[in-house]
């Protein structure tokens, strides 16, 4: 362990941005279930997510404001009517990242919606879950969501998971002036009054792809979901230049032609880490002696048990996110109010791109929350999101070099995953070709009958779900020249993926630069919690 | 036109039933009154024994069993099959069989029902799922009596497989589309015949030849 005042570096504390110097401490990276303590070259720029913004002091006023004061709408008061068919659609499980400490803030708008709604006469109220082609929530996960009393009040009859697969349970609206094809849940498209209980954990979610994405199904998807319109997307996180959500944006306001829908938009902070692990949001520049002892010791723990009880008690650990805003009303003012609050707490500028960019990979991703991070969510994670993570413009330089860090295992829950595990060992060996892969399997997938089973009756993301996750790295894998996995645990995975692998980050290093060349910049996305570059 | 289909075998996949129900409800359904006693005696003096033949290999099963049937007129067993399929099979149907049927359907899939079963017995099931072809053992009749022996092949093992493939030729398919599905490992030829396979509820050994081959595995319920 380095002397004490050695760490203590002078550097800008306001800063979020810190250039690696002689003495600056190791950085404490995810690496799956583990981490890693890695000293990194002189000159490495380190991106710090910003420091949590602070949460509203009453987050039930805050509630109450917003459904008094909405945006572009009348009061929610005055949309509710007596014997009105009521429906409150709710984001799934894959947001926020860890699931948050109890009470979730979905079940606090809840609670206040349907007290009111009770006193306004509304007895005929639903509650959907918004999981699209994403698994069905189990119970326990329902239940904890929006807390015991409304689960015992609605489960199963009256709070249940959307299902896309219902051959009467889908309702087609007319088609966007593009052609791409509107379906919504068919209770929801019969109901006198939309409420959409949206939890904003990353600029990607909430606006007009709460309900054109979240009680769609594979007909209507496909228009957006595609290798064409992500390609078209320079980044996902800024619905400006994100073709993606621009399709989104033609379904939506069809959706809202037809359709009377209230959003309620909450924007969280990025306290991902609270008690014994709150150290993991600190730059390593301002931990304490006692926050290296828990690292440590943590490191240790996580080491010596097997990885599927690391898992476990990683995902047990709930984040306390407070909420910094809630914004309710029309789908586009109220969005347009919470990209604001969202850019204010994940927004970090930084000067240029990077010729070789790191990316620390946790266990955790939107779609293996108390499951596992298998390939081609790894994958995702990388090429996909934290690619994404930026306002147009990406970290790294085209034709840079992205170093993961991931075990890489081929590990796969077959309980959530069980279409990955075919698309994985199928059909990547034949091509990774993101085109070849829609036009010659993605039909097959998405109709197969075991599937589409599993989806509907289990606990089973949709036969085409694997798609969707290797298209959204398609940007990624567009843009950089090489990919290399750091201490990735065997050489069939990183070779699938078509990337390079080492077996520590200082080879990887290594390695990119005898490709981009010895004065290569390279940065550091310290990542988690939540941080997106705009680069100027 | 379709150009694939689900195979589906039947006991333990899509019904609760065993084999041995079927044949005991007609062992006991047979004859008169006193015959009736007589054998309902000593098909249940037989049962242990059928359940021991029948984990140790169906076809000596199917092959033992299907002499009870010797002398019985086709119209009588017809009659009887409409019978126990309302009192054993469709009450043994799995609530989620019918959907993940409609499923296949409605991805283009022909409905084939595979079954070591005879067919005059599941012909009502396969009615009553809307199947569209049935690959069963058929009992060898002289003069409307059956002689208790069946026309050979026998449908079971690696049999269906043959069966499978060959109605695939027979009717334009291509057998690297086709779903099979499946509760036991005595069914592996089978499963491994199509593009597609899926374990059912699957006994030990074929769950784990199915999370060995990543084939997708339903709890049907």
């Amino acid at each position: 362990m380095r002397p004490f005042k050695t760490l203590q570096k002078l550097y800008d504390e306001e800063s979020q941005v810190v250039i690696t110097e002689k003495g600056s401490p190791p950085r404490v990276l995810f690496h799956g279930e583990n981490f890693l303590q890695e000293d990194l070259p002189v000159g490495t720029r380190v991106i710090f997510p910003r420091p949590p913004l602070a949460g509203v002091p009453n987050v039930k006023a805050a509630i109450r404001y917003a459904i008094n004061h909405p945006e572009g709408m009348e009061p929610l008061h005055a949309l509710l009517k007596p014997g009105m068919r009521l429906t409150c659609v709710i984001d799934d499980i894959s947001v926020p990242l860890p699931p948050m400490v109890t009470p979730d803030v979905r079940q606090t708008i809840l609670e206040i919606v349907l007290e009111l709604a009770a006193d306004s006469g509304v007895d005929d109220v639903h509650l959907i879950i918004a999981n699209a082609l994403h698994r069905r929530m189990t119970e326990g996960e329902m239940k904890r969501m929006v807390g015991e009393k409304i689960f015992d009040a609605y489960y199963p009859d009256r709070y249940y998971n959307h299902d896309a697969e219902d051959p009467d349970g889908m309702v087609a609206l007319e088609r966007t002036s593009h052609g791409e094809e509107v379906s919504v849940n068919r209770r929801v498209a019969e109901s006198d009054l939309i409420v959409y209980v949206n939890v904003n954990f990353v600029p990607m979610n909430g606006g007009h792809k709460s309900m054109g994405t979240g009680v769609s199904n594979y007909a209507s998807l496909r228009h957006h979901h595609n290798p064409k319109t992500i390609r078209a997307s320079d980044s996902y996180m800024e619905p400006k230049t994100s073709a993606l959500y621009k399709s989104n944006e033609r379904i939506g306001r069809n959706i809202d032609k037809h359709l009377k829908v209230f959003h309620i938009e909450t924007a969280l902070n990025n306290r991902m880490f609270g008690g014994p692990t709150d150290f993991l949001a600190k730059k390593e520049e301002d931990y304490t002696e006692a926050d290296r002892l828990k690292f440590q010791a943590m490191r240790f723990a996580l080491s010596k048990v097997p990885r599927a009880a690391a898992r476990k008690v990683l995902n047990s650990i709930p984040a306390p996110y407070d909420v910094t805003g809630v914004y309710a009303g029309a789908t586009e003012p109220t969005h347009q109010k919470t990209l604001e609050t969202s850019y204010k707490q994940y927004v970090v500028p930084v000067e240029g791109q990077s010729d070789i960019v790191i990316f620390p990979i946790p266990f955790i991703s939107p779609y293996s929350v108390n499951s596992i991070l298998n390939p081609l969510l790894v994958q995702v994670m990388g090429l996909g999101y934290f690619y994404n993570l930026n306002r147009g413009v990406p970290l790294v330089k085209k034709g840079g070099v992205l170093i993961l860090l991931h075990p890489a295992y081929d590990e796969f829950d077959p309980e959530h995953h069980p279409s990955y595990i075919e698309f994985f060992h199928r059909l990547l060996p034949e091509t990774r070709d993101s085109m070849k892969l829609e036009h010659k399997y993605e039909r097959e997938f998405a109709e197969n009958p075991s599937y589409v089973h599993l989806y509907r009756k289990g606990n089973a993301y949709h036969g085409v779900h694997p798609f969707y996750m290797w298209y959204w790295g398609e940007n990624g894998r567009q843009h950089v020249g090489k990919v290399i996995v750091a201490g990735a645990e065997n050489n069939h995975v990183p070779a699938l993926m078509g990337w390079e692998r080492t077996d520590t980050l200082t080879e990887a290093i290594e390695e990119a630069r005898g490709f981009m060349g010895r004065s290569a910049s390279i940065s550091l996305l310290r990542i988690a919690p939540t941080v997106m570059v705009d680069v100027k | 036109m379709p150009s694939k289909a689900a195979f589906f075998d039947v006991d333990g996949t899509l019904v609760k039933t065993n084999v041995v129900h079927v044949y005991a409800y007609y062992a006991m359904n047979r004859g008169s009154v006193l015959g009736i006693a007589g054998r309902t005696l000593s098909t249940a003096l037989s049962v242990p024994l059928f359940g021991v033949m029948d984990a140790v290999d169906r076809k000596t099963f199917n092959e033992f069993f299907y002499r009870y049937y010797a002398g019985l007129s086709e119209d009588r067993l017809v009659t009887i099959a409409e019978d126990m399929f309302e009192d054993v099979l469709q009450p043994a149907l799995f609530e989620q069989t019918q959907d993940l049927i409609d499923q296949a359907r409605r991805s283009g899939c022909k409905i084939v029902l595979v079954t070591g079963a005879l067919d005059f017995t599941m012909r009502p099931l396969a009615r009553h799922l809307g199947a569209d072809d049935l690959i069963a053992n058929k009992m060898q009749f002289v003069g409307g009596k059956a002689t208790g022996k069946v026309i050979p092949p026998i449908i079971e093992g690696a049999n269906k497989a043959n069966a499978i493939r060959a109605y695939c030729t027979r009717e334009g398919l291509s057998l690297d589309k086709c779903h099979g599905y499946s509760d036991s490992a005595s069914d592996y030829a089978m499963l491994a015949v199509v593009g597609r396979p899926t374990a059912v509820n699957p006994d030990l050994r074929l769950r784990s030849i199915a999370r060995a081959y990543n084939w997708p595995i339903l709890d049907l319920k």
